[in-house]
């Protein structure tokens, strides 16, 4: 058991995968000598060799279309896009080529890889450095989209998607990077992905959420009076409809929770599902507390934007009042 | 301080045996041996046939959208014949003659533009990446691909094809760049067809040649006659003698021309000219070979006669085969998605031919839930 933070969970988990698969190979910008900009894979080109952890050229499409033809190959890449915002040139090989490969080919060619992606607001960084693009991908069939909201976790997702024959984009809350710390075991250890957890068991009241926003939750569930449950998804895609739908069964009431734009935000798909789910158990329509449909405004405006656990409070009472 | 010169350099353009049946002794002698030539040119003749058919299905209905290969035939056979058969051959949607020549079943293609994922299910023997739709993306695998082998310690190279449209998108570059940057040894075949559907060359670069957008990434490059097997098996053999013991990137930009349009779906009688067309015609490469052939006493009109019967026949074999395969699953397009049915994906794929798709039935209203049931024993037994 060590005390680590989520950058130091993921960097052992690299470590550990690595030396059990040859066949595991990082790239991106600055991963290499400079151990990424995050410092997430620290130590690793070092430990490894320049042929294993490498410095691409500047173009994420360039890293995703790579990393593509090496997966085809017969090796598990694990593509760095530096942050989310840069996603968006990566957005054709990733959605064009990753997800589609398996069913293009109906399994003759498949794209084992792991996509490292920097995630969210509340580091005050700038323009396209804190955006929250999960829904996006969940959204296009053939992708698996999972975002850890602790170390542990993270080190234990982590290695499954290492071992995932599918691509998977894992998003780092960068919130959450240094936030705090949790024992992690050293023993080999993994989370299946398409799994919620409960973070904590209630009666009342069951939130949903995933990534950094887990954190905000926990302090409004810690403030309040009442028995409510919070479930972190852990992962995306798969959805774990099944644990949702269980819990809001037993509480009739849900608040939905992310940092990501309202509208199409994966809480609009959350709500929908208990809608179909769990409609004669309901108590009172689902709330959502989210980001706006707005850009992510530069940093000075950053926390008006990103859901805290003031309304996420609010969101927990008006629910409660029906 | 006087200017000086930080780079110059030049595009060689290969030519071996031209339209009017001149042959550059040179550099063809003994370049392809007879036996083999009479292979290609036969592979040639079999690939320009099925294109024919692929057509009259199309228009017959028989077929979706169809992109003819009609003219360029020359240029992937060139580098299929050259490469091994274990090189990577990463190509777009006017290769076929390259991947028969390869060993692709004719009814993979066939399958695919026939709305069949099936027929993109090549068997991985013979290192010929699916048909790629979506356009210039197909390079960088083609690197990544390579880039596995030289990990792996294996002396495989890879050939890209791609148009001169294609070389306007960003991946593209990026494919190059990372190609001469990591030290990947890909060649990259430019395609010059001269027409991207109604978008002439010159709008895709400014620059005299294409062959010269390798140059930017450090690369040799090269121009040939596309239309000239000699001239493209020439130049592939130079180009992946170099990346195979450079471990680096080679650029060929082959000029060759699309007698057919863009696809069955396009006309290209509203945006060139007959002229032109017709110009391109009299540089067809099957032609070119056959009458080099005749002049040499290789072939006659008894050969060819003889040839196209076996053609016809094999390709009426291959529609055959292409057109009878079983009808797939109707939830195949489920099972393909991931290794493993993500659990609410199977519900669905469960539900798909009932209303209530990934819904919880027992959620309805009693006289829905009958409905529900009902429902789900009819699609059960349809």
């Amino acid at each position: 058991m060590a005390n680590l933070n989520l950058v130091q969970a993921i960097n052992l988990a690299l470590i550990q995968e690595m030396e059990k698969n040859d066949g595991i190979l990082l790239l991106g910008e600055d991963i290499g000598v400079n151990g990424g900009v995050f410092r997430v894979t620290e130590g690793l080109q070092k430990r490894f060799g320049g042929e294993r952890v490498f410095d691409t050229p500047l173009a994420e499409s360039g890293i995703i279309g790579l990393s593509i033809g090496m997966a085809m190959g017969g090796l598990h890449p694990v593509p760095e896009i530096q942050f989310e915002g840069f996603l968006g040139p990566a957005y054709d090989q990733l959605c064009s080529h990753a997800a589609r490969m398996r069913s293009r080919t109906r399994g003759a060619y498949t794209v084992p890889m792991t996509v490292r992606v920097p995630v969210g607001g509340g580091i005050h960084a700038p323009e396209l450095h804190s955006d929250s693009p999960e829904a996006i991908y969940a959204h296009t069939p053939g992708l698996k989209v999972v975002m850890p909201s602790s170390p542990y976790d993270a080190k234990g997702l982590l290695v499954s998607c290492l071992r995932e024959p599918d691509p998977v984009l894992f998003f780092e809350p960068k919130r959450i990077y240094r936030a705090f710390r949790e024992e992690v075991p050293e023993d080999e250890y993994t989370l299946p992905l398409g799994k919620a957890r409960v973070v904590c068991e209630g009666t009342d009241l069951t939130i949903v959420s995933w990534g950094a926003s887990v954190v905000q939750c926990m302090q409004a569930i810690e403030k309040s009076n009442r028995s409510i449950e919070l479930i972190d998804l852990r992962t995306i895609y798969p959805f774990d409809v099944d644990a949702v739908a269980e819990s809001v069964s037993k509480t009739g009431r849900c608040v939905v929770v992310h940092e990501a734009p309202l509208t199409c935000g994966f809480g609009a798909e959350i709500s929908s599902r208990i809608m179909e789910r769990c409609f004669l158990q309901l108590e009172a329509p689902v709330q959502r507390v989210a980001g706006f449909d707005t850009t992510m405004p530069y940093y000075k405006l950053e926390l008006d934007y990103l859901p805290d656990a003031h309304r996420v409070t609010r969101a927990i009472e008006d629910c409660l009042a029906y | 301080m006087p200017i000086t010169t930080a780079f110059e350099t030049k595009i060689d353009r290969i030519s071996i045996l031209d339209e009017k049946g001149n042959f550059d002794e040179k550099l063809g002698k003994g370049l392809i041996p007879d036996t083999d030539l009479i292979k290609l040119y036969e592979a040639m003749v079999a690939c320009r046939h099925l294109d024919e058919v692929a057509f009259r299905l199309q228009r017959s209905g028989r077929m979706g959208t169809y992109p003819q290969n009609m003219g360029q035939e020359a240029t992937s056979l060139g580098a299929a014949y050259v490469l091994r058969q274990d090189d990577w051959l990463v190509t777009c949607y006017r290769e076929n003659c390259g991947l028969f020549w390869r060993g692709v079943p004719k009814e993979a293609i066939l399958l695919h533009w026939m709305g069949d994922e099936r027929g993109n299910a090549m068997p991985r023997p013979h290192f010929a990446t699916p048909i790629a739709v979506p356009l210039g993306t197909q390079m960088l695998h083609a690197a990544g691909l390579t880039l596995a082998a030289k990990y792996r310690g294996l002396d495989r190279i890879a050939c890209t094809f791609f148009g001169d449209g294609a070389s306007s998108e960003g991946d593209f570059h990026e494919a190059c760049n990372f190609a001469s940057n990591l030290e990947i040894p890909v060649v990259f075949v430019c395609q010059n067809n001269f027409w991207a559907i109604s978008t002439p060359c010159k709008i895709n670069s400014a620059a005299p040649t294409f062959a010269q957008r390798g140059i930017a990434y450090g690369m040799p490059c090269l121009q040939v006659d596309g239309n000239d097997l000699f001239a493209t098996v020439y130049a592939t053999r130079l180009a992946s003698e170099y990346a195979r013991k450079n471990k680096k990137p080679y650029f060929i930009e082959m000029v060759t021309y699309r007698l057919g349009d863009h696809t069955t779906a396009d006309d290209a009688k509203r945006y060139r000219d007959q002229a032109e067309v017709d110009l391109w015609k009299s540089r067809d490469p099957i032609t070119r070979i056959k009458n080099y052939m005749v002049a040499r006493k290789l072939w006659d009109d008894a050969k060819e006669a003889a040839l196209l019967e076996r053609v016809e026949r094999d390709n009426a074999d291959a529609v055959s085969r292409a057109e009878n395969i079983t009808a797939p699953d109707r939830a195949d397009f489920f099972n393909a998605m991931y290794e493993e049915v993500p659990a609410d994906l199977a519900i669905q794929r469960d539900t798909m031919h009932t209303h209530s798709l990934g819904q919880d039935p027992s959620q309805l209203p009693p006289e829905a839930q009958a409905r529900a049931r009902e429902a789900s024993i009819a699609a059960a037994q349809h």
